[in-house]
């Protein structure tokens, strides 16, 4: 529970990252920015990578710094899929943008996207 | 064991029942005890007391065996009463045991007497019937050959206390049986047909069940073989145990028996009711239907979002937003699997998954497949009067056998009179008896199905919610009207003197001698009736007008359509005397001239209140339009006010 929050805070202070880095390619056509942020900032135990599809919506993937097998690409792929996936739960129109996302095609996606890392 | 404790009975006429009787006897007396009531009784051993001890078995299953002997009814009046039955109010063992004699008795050709019972006689034969629809037919087993079909539902305390009761009988049997009598395997065999026993009690009727275990009988159980009792040269204890293990069905040469999931496979009906449902939407079959369209439609199931969403989740393989027909098919079998209580799959089941439905059921014309595909199946009145009664009986799942024709919502007629249109011309096509190999396929899903035919029927009733949004549908896409043409075949005909070639509509081809005019008659009342879909629709309109060929029906409707919205004073004025006028040249198309004037006339009311609202409309915008002169007349002097001061 407690780790509930703290990651939740994570991401919430990260999303003031993300709209800074989004900002300042801000004169640039969105087209020439790319989706992938990198890495957001870097704490004692997580690192923060971001993603900002063109639609403005945010990804943010906290990683253990332990984990040093993670390479980037890696992360970049995983930001895909993850993207990919959203389409897929957006298509539906039964799905209300906003709205907590209860696809079991995105949660098993997510679940084995997270076992594969760990 | 079994025998002592049958033959212990003896009060009412005295009974000799040979082993082989006794111990049928006594198993049926078991199963209908049981059915009766539910599960009762733990063991095994205290089963074969039920059998043989003070229990009384109901009336319902006697009755439901009784009947399976298919004996005329007055028969079974009158073994009813001999075997003492109506004298002491029940079914004792006693009674249940002669009542058994007698039937074999009749079924043999005696008269009907205590003293008939006295002499040697083969074992009833029953042809079990189905009950209870609520079955689902699994495949048949591979099981070394027997063709046993192992139906899914498995929580039966009845079955398997029967189970536990018989396979000790069997055992006990076994090394007295002929070789004939077990079959190659294994135990899970025997377990399967007692399963099977405990559901014969729970199908209902129209089927023969086979006895299935016993693969030295492949006579019998063959699908053509009606009747256990066959072989009067058997063994009498091999015909009790056949007898015992009545009610499994087999599904021969089902070319579809790859997949384990029968509650998810459409049948023919089915199919044709999801189509028609599509062409509600989307009248182009090999197109989609768009998200929020389809969004719609569900959302009337009143299934909760969630529950919807995961079911477009599966069933829009592509997860591009939009449902071909096969996705459509999918979609709506699994509402209609969920909303008769079968809990969704964790993933698509094969048997709806788009590639497989487009193989199993092409689609190469509407109306062609809908009779294609009765043909094919074997419809036959039974499941024509399945489909009739269920539309019915949406809860009452027992009703099955009792074809009502009752009908009610405009859907569920709309349906029906395509239907009895495909049945008419099935039964001849397929005078086969229920023998047929493709009917076995076929019958067993609906039976199988008797819940999703239910399923269906609840679907269809929810289909009265339907109807209200269909005539907007049929103002704002005009080619929604196929949907009438096939439908009510008759009521656009007699529209046809509706359709006023308004004088604003260049070149009309001839539409008064069309056969299609009737849906162009239609078009220009219906929408001159949505004003409010005018914008959207217009825009689509004035695209498919702009197409050309006139000799296309579809293409022609939209023209008049478009026109019309255009100009609907003229065509709403023009629309009365032409209807006169055109009316006259088809006599012998109006074939309800009343329902036609009502139709004019609701058309014209409709016409109108399009109109005033229009016209409101026309009017605040023509106000706006002021408003804005007017500030632009202000802008302008202002700038006029201001250039001579900047030119200086």
């Amino acid at each position: 529970m407690e780790n509930e929050l703290k990651f939740h805070y994570m991401v919430h202070t990260s999303l003031d990252v993300v709209d800074e880095k989004i900002s300042a390619m801000g004169k640039a056509l969105v087209d020439q920015r790319e989706l992938y942020l990198g890495l957001l900032y870097p704490t004692e135990d997580y690192k923060v990578y971001g993603y900002v599809t063109n639609s403005k919506v945010k990804f943010v993937m906290v990683v253990d710094s332990s984990n040093t097998a993670l390479r980037d690409n890696e992360i970049r792929s995983m930001f895909r899929k993850l993207h990919n996936s959203y389409t897929d739960v957006m298509c539906n129109p039964f799905y209300n943008p906003g709205d907590r996302i209860q696809s079991r095609v995105f949660d098993n996606m997510v679940t084995s996207m997270m076992i594969q890392v760990c | 064991m079994e025998a002592a404790a049958g033959g212990g009975c003896g009060s009412g006429p005295s009974l000799l029942l040979s082993d082989g009787e006794q111990q049928c006897y006594s198993e049926l007396f078991a199963r209908c005890v049981g059915a009766a009531s539910g599960g009762q009784g733990p063991g095994p051993a205290e089963a074969a007391r039920v059998a043989s001890g003070t229990a009384s078995a109901a009336a319902g299953p006697v009755a439901d065996l009784f009947r399976a002997s298919q004996l005329p009814a007055e028969t079974l009046h009158q073994i009813t009463e001999l075997c003492g039955a109506k004298r002491v109010g029940y079914f004792g063992p006693t009674q249940f045991y002669v009542a058994l004699k007698l039937i074999a008795a009749a079924q043999s050709g005696l008269p009907v007497r205590i003293e008939s019972i006295k002499c040697e006689l083969p074992l009833p034969r029953f042809m079990m019937s189905k009950n209870d629809g609520e079955m689902r037919f699994g495949n048949p087993a591979e099981l070394h050959g027997s063709k046993v079909q192992i139906p899914y539902l498995t929580t039966e305390k009845n079955s398997f206390k029967r189970m536990d009761d018989e396979e000790k009988q069997q055992e006990t049997q076994s090394p007295t049986m002929s070789p004939l009598a077990s079959p190659p395997s294994s135990p899970p065999h025997y377990q399967r047909v007692p399963l099977s026993h405990g559901y014969s009690k729970l199908r209902s009727s129209m089927e023969q069940m086979h006895p299935v275990p016993y693969e030295g009988r492949q006579p019998l159980v063959q699908p053509e073989g009606t009747s256990f009792g066959v072989s009067g040269a058997k063994p009498l204890r091999h015909q009790a145990s056949l007898i015992r293990s009545f009610s499994v069905e087999r599904e021969l040469q089902d070319n579809n028996s790859n997949y384990p999931d029968e509650p998810w496979r459409i049948t023919e009906e089915q199919r044709e009711y999801y189509i028609n449902q599509f062409r509600s939407l989307q009248p182009d079959p090999s197109s989609f239907i768009s998200g929020s369209v389809a969004k719609n439609f569900f959302t009337k199931s009143k299934l909760s979002i969630p529950e919807l969403s995961y079911i477009w989740e599966l069933s829009d393989a592509d997860c591009d937003g939009a449902l071909t027909l096969p996705e459509f098919c999918a979609a709506f079998h699994l509402i209609v699997a969920r909303k008769n209580g079968y809990p969704l799959p964790e993933g698509l089941p094969p048997t709806l998954q788009p590639e497989y439905l487009q193989a199993a059921f092409p689609k190469p014309k509407w109306e062609c497949a809908l009779f294609d595909s009765y043909s094919e199946s074997m419809l036959t009145n039974q499941q024509a009067c399945d489909l009739n009664g269920m539309e019915t009986s949406v809860k009452d799942m027992a009703d099955f056998p009792a074809p009502t024709q009752d009908v009610t919502g405009d859907d569920k007629q709309a349906l029906k009179s395509t239907l009895t249109e495909a049945l008419p011309k099935d039964v001849p096509e397929d005078p086969a008896t229920p023998k047929d190999s493709n009917s076995l396929k076929a019958r067993p899903r609906s039976r199988s199905y008797s819940s999703t035919s239910i399923e269906e029927a609840m679907k269809r009733g929810e289909d009265p919610p339907t109807p209200p949004p269909r005539p907007q549908k049929t103002h704002s896409r005009a080619s929604s009207l196929d949907l009438n043409k096939v439908f009510q075949p008759s009521v656009p005909a007699t529209k046809s003197g509706l359709l006023p070639p308004p004088p604003a509509l260049p070149p009309r081809p001839c539409p008064s001698q069309q056969p299609e005019q009737v849906s162009e008659a239609e078009l220009p009342p219906q929408l001159n009736r949505a004003p409010s879909q005018a914008a959207e629709s217009s825009p689509a309109k004035k695209d498919v007008s702009y197409s050309q060929p006139p000799s296309k029906p579809i293409r022609r409707k939209f023209r008049p359509e478009n026109q019309s919205t255009e100009s609907q004073e003229p065509s709403t004025a023009v629309g009365g005397p032409a209807s006169g006028a055109t009316v006259k040249p088809h006599p012998t198309v109006q074939k309800q001239s009343s329902k036609q004037k009502k139709a004019i006339q609701t058309a014209i009311r409709k016409n109108k209140e399009a109109n005033a609202v229009l016209a409101r409309l026309n009017s605040e915008l023509q106000q706006q339009l002021k408003e804005v002169h007017q500030e632009r007349i202000a802008l302008e002097n202002q700038l006029e006010q201001l250039r001579p001061v900047t030119v200086l």
